[in-house]
């Protein structure tokens, strides 16, 4: 079937299964920054944003992005230098097959609760998996983000 | 170099990753996102049964489905056997596969190799295969294996390359063997106390992000390229080949970035079955496992049954240390016969410093379970499990501090370790690192529990450990290094960067060497046919090992750059000084940039500047590690959290302290699982029903909320600037140091991994503690 | 994976019924689990444009479209203020915020999952299900009921009870091992038991609201309870009575 929606900004036009998801979509139109790693709902790594929310593109049927949003971390260059310079710098990225997914989820989490506590941070991204981390790296990196970000300067946080 | 100029710091400063941009920005680095659109996608027809003989396969219906490229049987591999470890040749791991096979010997055995233009198609030929099958009786349990009525490898062409390793496939022994020091009987006699235990571990799967995968294409000269996620690219080319029975000139192996390896991919877990679809098809060909697959049928942790005999003084002297280990292999020998040495090499050696006598044997059986590989810490983690429970339940039937009780008998820098090749501990700051975890985690005012106001209790735990840097004698790693246009450098390695930063870390230390910027040097991922060999990325090697192969290439390329600058100012050798940027003249002035010197390198065939050296070390010197843990024991459900984690860790000079910082932190965070939760459980069939990341559980970010590390750096004159290894010896302590807190918590022993609420709250020992901190039995 | 040949976004509740009235039919709702079960039909049916995706207060209930999300649910400040932040307590440990972005009420409540803790919560509520053709049944029927093929349009929760869930899990986002959703109204104390591990049931109804462990304790001994992956019967029936005793207090107001 044809699906018409908006990536990145941009309208696309794909021809994709009635039973595909939108993640096969979208690794079908090159947005190699999406990534799965469980098919079980269970590790973010295919996170992305829906209408602004942060879903599951494993869990999203292609067929319901028709007509509308959806940002990958393709389309969000400027936060993922911003983000990704914070988590560079304390190494937190480390194999970094995760970092796509958990970065549109921080950046979900940056919109919705821009003043988390460090509890809130680890709360809302408890659905980010990462096996290299030990999480302890990405919360000190999100918590600067997040600082930068509320006091208006994330732009500059890179170092 | 003069006086007063200041070189810069390469070696311990927090650099970011070389490639950290292109991993944070989302861009095509990893197997799957450059793998050509036409790639056929290669899917696995796998056996139900966990022991069984094809009696006939019928894949016509199969093969005659449109898009479908190839359907291969066992009728269509080469008959010639070999293993997927990966390991320095003549490999330990015995020669027991062959890519596909009529004999099926675990569940998820592939039975079939399917390869069509999409997975639809595949998965659709999949199911259009007939097999029937002659069901054989089951060894799943591996106390039952050795000498069983039923052999797993009955094969006349099965074959142990190192036969001293004891393998025997009659008596389904992988491995089997033995070694002391002075006489264990007479001093577990002589002494006050013996602690007699058996502890066991599962199991545990690595769990990396990036699932196994690979994609493979002929080249424009004929050749078999295999792109994949690996540690080993080239252990793999010799694998692949020896698979295939093709020359191994005739496979090139690239490792692109990986998502994880944490030794899961020190075996050649999926390269085989694209490269016999290319070599067949002529056509490119990916596999990619499912989760589903890497969690049934890969290459997880060793489970062992380790049976310890400590014998002790009074005064909490360790006299003696008797340990057998029996470990499960699986199907297949990948691995085995070298993990299990580590379960004892790796956990003895800590109490050499009284120790009169030890012994350790083991055996290791083929189980019909899916084979086991290499995880991370690769048998010391289950062997210091065992040991330092051991020692924890001696100090508690001593009413000894278990710290106290360390103090008096683990090993001090100086040390020869018999336990450990009679090599000495050159470099041991272990003291120092359990003084800073003692007081970081204020375990004189909280040992051993004490009671919140909301009821929950704290119990605290401790453990130490060791590990090695590379395999001594065997482990080789060469770095070739060029000078180019503007003086920057061109780095190639074969060693495999995986999350870990080696490539920043080796760049470091290049840039330390060459005294310049970490910018100045450029690193390459591998590629068998460019990069100068290395036994690949395990077994802790990387920094120790190719590290120092850095350190030794630099030191020949100054050498060359200082003939080249002093024939451009027309001086002698001797007579000019290398300052990083530039050569000049030791007396008076004159002084040539480093991009001239790398200039005339390109006219006239002045000279080569580059260089390529090898490394290898005669020794293995251990990393040291003290961990200490607060758990939170909810006393009504049983449910253990860790509240706070302290490690502290000597791994020498410390390279970059942040990419450190993570090996620890990461690798507490997998051994709390290990611990906690991570609990892979299999059938009465012998399924592996933990088959996904929702019934396998790995830690998420809200399991614990606190793990902190330090560095108590020593210096190991045989590393790089002074370092050792950090990978793995950072997962060993938290399997011993929770189970000990727990038991501090609620007078439960744990023997057998991992500690879950229910077998604390149904334990008739289950007695929460009422105390206050500090507060003590004695 | 599930597989079906047609994707049709329904425009109708009416159209929606008809075409489920064919076996060969799936309504398609979060999609979190339905694509994991291996189905293969030929008509999935989409809800997302019925405009089933609101939280409506009314003067004695909520009335929340069956694709509502969990995490609408969980941050929703009227249900918030009305159920004294049951929903969010019991919904937060479930998987993670894009999980809960997508997996919908209607989904948890048809599917009768053992494991859900979105059903205990809802029983001890006074739910009702407000299907397409039947019209509103108690959740507490439906929950025993078969898998059927009328279609849930809204899940009318009234207003008047307190509620709190206390679960134990295994670790963070995982399954419960055990749920217990305690309310209090009017006629007193009421406890639903989930993840037993079969479908949640409530196990007490009208209990004073001093009710202590020895109740608890009673009550669990005959709770019908089973094993699975997660937990043993006996674990589960040893820790019954401590989510029990919590989640009451958590009704009660009492820390």
């Amino acid at each position: 079937m044809n699906i018409g929606f908006t990536l990145n900004g941009q309208r696309v036009q794909v021809d994709a299964a009635a039973d595909d998801s939108l993640y096969a979509v979208l690794r079908a139109l090159n947005m190699t920054s999406v990534k799965c790693g469980c098919e079980t709902t269970n590790c973010g790594l295919c996170t992305v944003h829906l209408d602004g929310k942060a879903v599951l593109s494993c869990a999203v049927p292609a067929p319901r992005a028709a007509g509308r949003s959806v940002v990958t971390l393709e389309g969000l260059q400027e936060e993922a230098h911003a983000l990704g310079g914070c988590l560079a710098d304390e190494g937190a990225e480390q194999c970094g097959f995760c970092a796509p997914g958990l970065m549109m989820n921080v950046l979900a989490l940056a919109k919705e609760n821009p003043r988390a506590t460090d509890e809130e941070i680890d709360a809302y991204l408890a659905g980010n998996l990462c096996r290299c981390s030990g999480y302890m790296s990405q919360r000190r990196a999100i918590r600067r983000y997040l600082d930068a970000v509320a006091a208006g300067m994330a732009g500059e946080v890179r170092t | 170099m003069s006086e007063g100029r200041r070189v810069p710091r390469a070696v311990g400063a927090p650099v970011r990753k070389k490639d950290a941009e292109a991993l944070v920005t989302g861009k095509p680095v990893y197997t799957e996102d450059i793998a050509p659109r036409d790639c056929l996608c290669v899917k696995l027809l796998r056996s139900p049964h966990a022991h069984a003989m094809i009696t006939s396969i019928d894949v016509s219906r199969a093969r005659a489905l449109p898009g479908v490229a190839c359907v291969l049987t066992w009728e269509d591999v080469p008959d010639r056997r070999f293993t997927l470890a990966g390991q320095t040749y003549p490999e330990f791991s015995p020669y027991d596969r062959l890519i596909l096979d009529r004999h099926l010997r675990c569940v998820g055995d592939p039975v079939a190799i399917i390869a069509a233009q999409t997975e639809r198609q595949a998965k659709a030929a999949m199911r259009l295969i007939r097999v029937t099958y002659e069901i054989l009786p089951a060894v799943l349990d591996p106390e039952q294996a050795m000498d069983n009525g039923t052999i797993l490898h009955p094969e006349e062409d099965w074959r142990a390359l190192v036969p001293d390793c004891g393998a025997d496939n009659r008596r389904n022994l992988v491995a089997h063997g033995m070694e002391a020091d002075g006489d264990v009987e007479a001093e577990l006699a002589k002494s006050d106390i013996v602690i007699d235990r058996v502890y066991t571990t599962r199991a545990n799967q690595q769990c990396m992000m990036e699932t196994f995968r690979a994609f493979t294409q002929m080249d424009n000269y004929g050749r078999l390229k295999v792109v994949t996620s690996t540690q080993i690219p080239f252990h793999v080319r010799r694998i692949v080949a020896t698979a295939l029975d093709i020359p191994k000139s005739r496979v090139r192996v690239v490792k692109p970035r990986i998502g994880g390896g944490f030794g899961a991919k020190q075996t050649a877990v999926c390269e085989i079955y694209p490269a016999i679809v290319t070599l067949k098809t002529g056509l490119p060909a990916m596999l990619v496992y499912t989760r589903e697959e890497a969690m049934t049928i890969s290459s997880p942790r060793h489970a062992m049954i380790m049976h310890v005999r400590l014998g002790a003084m009074k005064d909490g002297t360790i006299r003696a240390i008797d340990l057998h280990t029996l470990s499960n292999s699986g199907a297949y020998g990948e691995h085995g016969p070298t993990t299990v040495g580590l379960s004892g090499h790796k956990s003895i050696p800590l109490y050499t410093h009284r120790m009169k006598a030890f012994r350790f044997a083991w055996d290791v059986v083929y189980t019909n379970t899916m084979s086991a590989g290499a995880y991370r810490g690769y048998g010391a983690t289950q062997g210091l499990y065992a040991v330092e429970s051991a020692v924890n339940e001696l100090a508690h039937a001593l009413h000894m501090d278990p710290i106290a009780l360390r103090e008096r008998s683990m090993v001090r820098e100086g040390e020869v370790m018999p336990a450990y090749y009679g090599e000495t501990a050159t470099s041991c700051a272990m003291d120092r690192c359990l003084a800073r975890a003692r007081q970081m985690i204020g375990w004189d005012e909280k040992y051993p529990a004490y009671t919140l106001p909301n009821g929950h209790v704290r119990g605290l735990g401790m453990a130490l450990a060791m590990q090695g840097s590379g395999i001594a004698g065997v482990d080789t790693g060469a770095v070739s290094i060029r000078l180019g246009d503007e003086g920057v450098y061109n780095m190639a390695i074969g060693a495999t960067d995986m999350g870990t930063g080696c490539d920043t870390i080796l760049a470091q230390i290049a840039a330390q060497s060459l005294e310049c910027p970490v910018e100045n040097i450029t690193v390459h991922g591998v590629d068998t046919d460019i990069s100068p060999y290395d036994s690949g990325s395990y077994a802790s090697s990387t920094t120790y090992i190719t590290g120092m192969a850095v350190v030794k290439t630099c030191a020949q390329l100054r050498e060359k750059i200082i003939r080249v600058g002093a024939k451009l100012l027309g001086c002698a050798p001797e007579d000019v000084l290398f300052e990083g940027d530039h050569v000049r003249r030791a007396e008076g002035e004159g002084s040539v940039t480093l991009a001239e010197i790398a200039h005339a390198g390109m006219t006239a065939g002045v000279e080569d500047l580059s260089a390529c050296v090898a490394h290898g070390s005669k020794t293995s010197p251990p990393p040291f590690m003290a961990g200490c843990v607060e758990v939170d024991l909810d006393p009504m459900t049983g449910e253990v959290k860790v509240a706070d984690y302290v490690g502290v860790v000597d791994c020498g000079t410390v390279i970059n302290p942040n990419l450190a910082r993570i090996q620890i932190e990461g690798g507490l965070m997998q051994g709390i699982g290990m611990a906690l939760m991570e609990n892979p459980q299999m059938d009465a069939r012998g399924r592996t029903v933990t088959n996904s990341l929702m019934q396998y559980r790995i830690p998420s970010r809200m399991d614990a909320r606190q793990v902190r590390v330090a560095f108590e750096p020593s210096y190991e004159p045989s590393g790089p600037y002074g370092a050792k290894s950090i990978g793995e010896c950072v997962i060993n302590t938290p399997a011993p140091a929770i189970t000990d807190a727990v038991y501090n918590a609620c007078g439960v022993r744990i023997r057998d991994l991992p500690v879950t609420a229910e077998k604390l709250l149904l334990h008739p020992d289950f007695c929460p503690a009422q105390r206050r901190p500090g507060e003590r039995e004695d | 994976m599930a597989t079906y040949q047609n994707y049709i976004v329904a425009q109708s509740l009416e159209e929606a019924w008809t075409l489920n009235q064919k076996k060969s039919a799936v309504i398609v709702a979060g999609n979190m689990w339905l694509r994991m079960c291996g189905l293969r039909k030929q008509t999935a049916i989409d809800l997302s444009a019925l405009g089933l995706d609101r939280i409506e207060e009314t003067e004695d209930a909520f009335v929340i479209g069956a694709m509502t999300t969990l995490r609408q649910l969980e941050t929703d400040a009227a249900l918030d203020g009305a159920f004294g932040g049951a929903f969010a307590h019991a919904l937060a440990p479930i998987v993670g915020t894009q999980f809960r972005n997508g997996a919908t009420i209607g989904g948890s409540v048809y599917s009768r999952f053992g494991f859900s803790d979105v059903s205990a919560l809802l029983l001890a509520l006074d739910a009702s299900v407000v299907l397409a053709h039947r019209g509103p049944v108690p959740l507490s029927q439906y929950q025993q009921e078969a898998w059927d093929r009328d279609v849930i349009a809204q899940i009318r929760v009234p207003k008047g009870r307190r509620a709190h869930v206390e679960s134990v899990r295994l670790n963070a986002t995982d399954f419960p091992v055990l749920v217990c959703a305690a309310s209090l109204g009017e006629d007193g104390l009421r406890l639903v038991m989930g993840a037993r591990p079969a479908r949640a049931m409530i196990v007490a109804d009208g209990l004073p609201e001093s009710a202590g462990m020895e109740t608890f304790e009673a009550l669990s001994r005959s709770l019908p309870l089973g094993s699975n992956l997660r937990g043993s019967e006996a674990y589960r029936r040893k820790i019954a009575p401590a989510l029990m005793l919590r989640a009451a207090n958590g009704a009660c107001g009492r820390d």
